[in-house]
């Protein structure tokens, strides 16, 4: 292929992945967030804007476009304004890597990079320096004290997610994501690993900070956590990494445990999305069914209990591919 | 190779493009205006007092530090996994040292009170 028919290529993937994942995620994620909470909480959530509340996610967005951006006197204006940029792009670019479906012409993703789950780890943790930056870029004692938390956390369990990945890598002889998905043809890998799935998905909802841990925006004590200072459209960027980072976890969640976009008789993509759907609502479940742990609960539970089991079920998988299966 | 890079900075460049789009809307459409206290730092609605730029807590950079640590060492088991498969038994012992010295790591920082949040 000709040069500007690839750059073209990669352009029109990129405008379509940022608006896919705006409305996918962003408009109806919050929509969806908005109503599970309502429904969980007996209440009936959004349903005046449109018909049903639909609408609801697109009429806050367009309030928020007309506020007024308020940079604080003390705020180092540099750090703080492009932390905003930082955080939605680093949760973005995970969606590289992210088999959707696939046609006739082969599988439906940005690029197939051969080192995709290493490349999906290094970018997820990317998001921690944006919110490292706001936190610190703020001058405000909450954003900082938020900032650092939402630091300790995500690195702590960062290692969990690597572990797994390696497994999940080791299994399938692959770090590439459609090759992983491939051999998922005949069995899941969440019948082979359940263990790695349930540390996966512990790891994943304490990396995107929600709760049960959310200390990092804790309302009670933390007012919004790191993003208190920022106001209007970049408080509405900082929430569309958040949840962009959220489907994103869900998908690759989907990818490596749950056979990706396999499924019969529907089309690929509406079968990846159903199973996107299940796990972001198991997110939004969890979320509003447990309360919040303690900072050094959330350590422990990290360092003492998530390490040494993937650890132990990494050593295992190994012995079984390495040793037994030969 | 080069052109999987390639695609991946174009999403970058692209993507930024895209991340900044607001900003132009806002610059058009927010309303402007500033009075002395409006620019303060928010502090649950009194003056703030001092700056936030000051001394935190040490164990947040303790839990840093492990973490490099652990992530450096975790990094040269993406390759091991790759070729697992076709490498066979021995192996999987010789990988069983290396993952002994990170337990090694993690039970030393354990017993010296490291992962302790007090």
């Amino acid at each position: 292929m000709p040069w500007y028919v690839e750059v073209l290529r990669a352009v029109a993937g990129t405008i379509i992945i940022f608006s896919g994942v705006a409305i996918v995620a962003a408009m109806f994620g919050v929509l969806l967030e908005r109503k599970v909470s309502g429904w969980i909480q007996s209440r009936i959530g959004p349903t005046h804007v449109g018909p049903r509340g639909l609408l609801q996610t697109v009429a806050d967005t367009i309030k928020l476009l007309q506020k007024e951006h308020i940079v604080p006197r003390n705020a180092d204006a540099l750090i703080f304004a492009s932390a905003v940029v930082l955080v939605p792009l680093a949760a973005l670019l995970d969606y590289v890597v992210l088999p959707f479906g696939t046609t006739r012409w082969g599988p439906l993703i940005f690029r197939d990079l051969n080192i995709g789950v290493l490349y999906f780890a290094a970018t997820s943790s990317l998001i921690v320096v944006g919110i490292l930056m706001a936190g610190w870029g703020s001058n405000n004692k909450y954003a900082l004290l938020g900032g650092l938390r939402s630091a300790a956390q995500m690195v702590s369990y960062e290692i969990p997610i690597g572990l797994v990945l390696i497994t999940i890598a080791l299994l399938a002889g692959s770090l590439s994501t459609v090759t992983i998905v491939t051999m998922q043809a005949h069995l899941w890998f969440i019948v082979t690993q359940p263990i790695s799935f349930l540390i996966f998905l512990a790891a994943a909802t304490a990396e995107v900070n929600r709760a049960p841990f959310d200390l990092v925006e804790a309302e009670s004590e933390l007012v919004a956590g790191y993003f208190s200072e920022y106001t209007g459209m970049r408080f509405a960027l900082f929430q569309l990494g958040e949840y962009a980072e959220m489907f994103a976890m869900a998908a690759l969640a989907v990818t490596l445990f749950l056979g990706g976009w396999r499924g019969p008789v529907l089309p690929s993509v509406v079968w990846f999305l159903i199973k996107l759907y299940a796990l972001v609502f198991v997110f939004m479940w969890v979320r509003w069914t447990f309360p919040r742990f303690r900072v050094d609960q959330l350590l422990n539970f990290s360092w003492k209990v998530l390490i040494p089991l993937a650890l132990l079920n990494l050593v295992g998988t190994a012995y079984v591919v390495m040793v037994v299966q030969r | 190779m080069l052109l999987d890079w390639g695609y991946v900075a174009i999403f970058v460049i692209v993507g930024a493009g895209m991340v900044s789009l607001p900003f132009a809307i806002i610059a058009l459409l927010s309303p402007r205006s500033s009075f002395p206290h409006k620019l303060d730092t928010y502090e649950s609605g009194v003056e703030p007092v001092g700056q936030a730029w000051s001394q935190f807590n040490v164990r947040y950079y303790m839990f840093s530090l492990i973490f490099v640590v652990f992530d450096v060492e975790i990094i040269y088991l993406y390759p091991w996994a790759v070729v697992a498969r076709s490498l066979g038994a021995s192996a999987f012992y010789s990988i069983l040292v290396f993952l002994a010295i990170l337990v090694l790591g993690l039970a030393y920082a354990w017993r010296k009170g490291a992962l302790e949040w007090s």
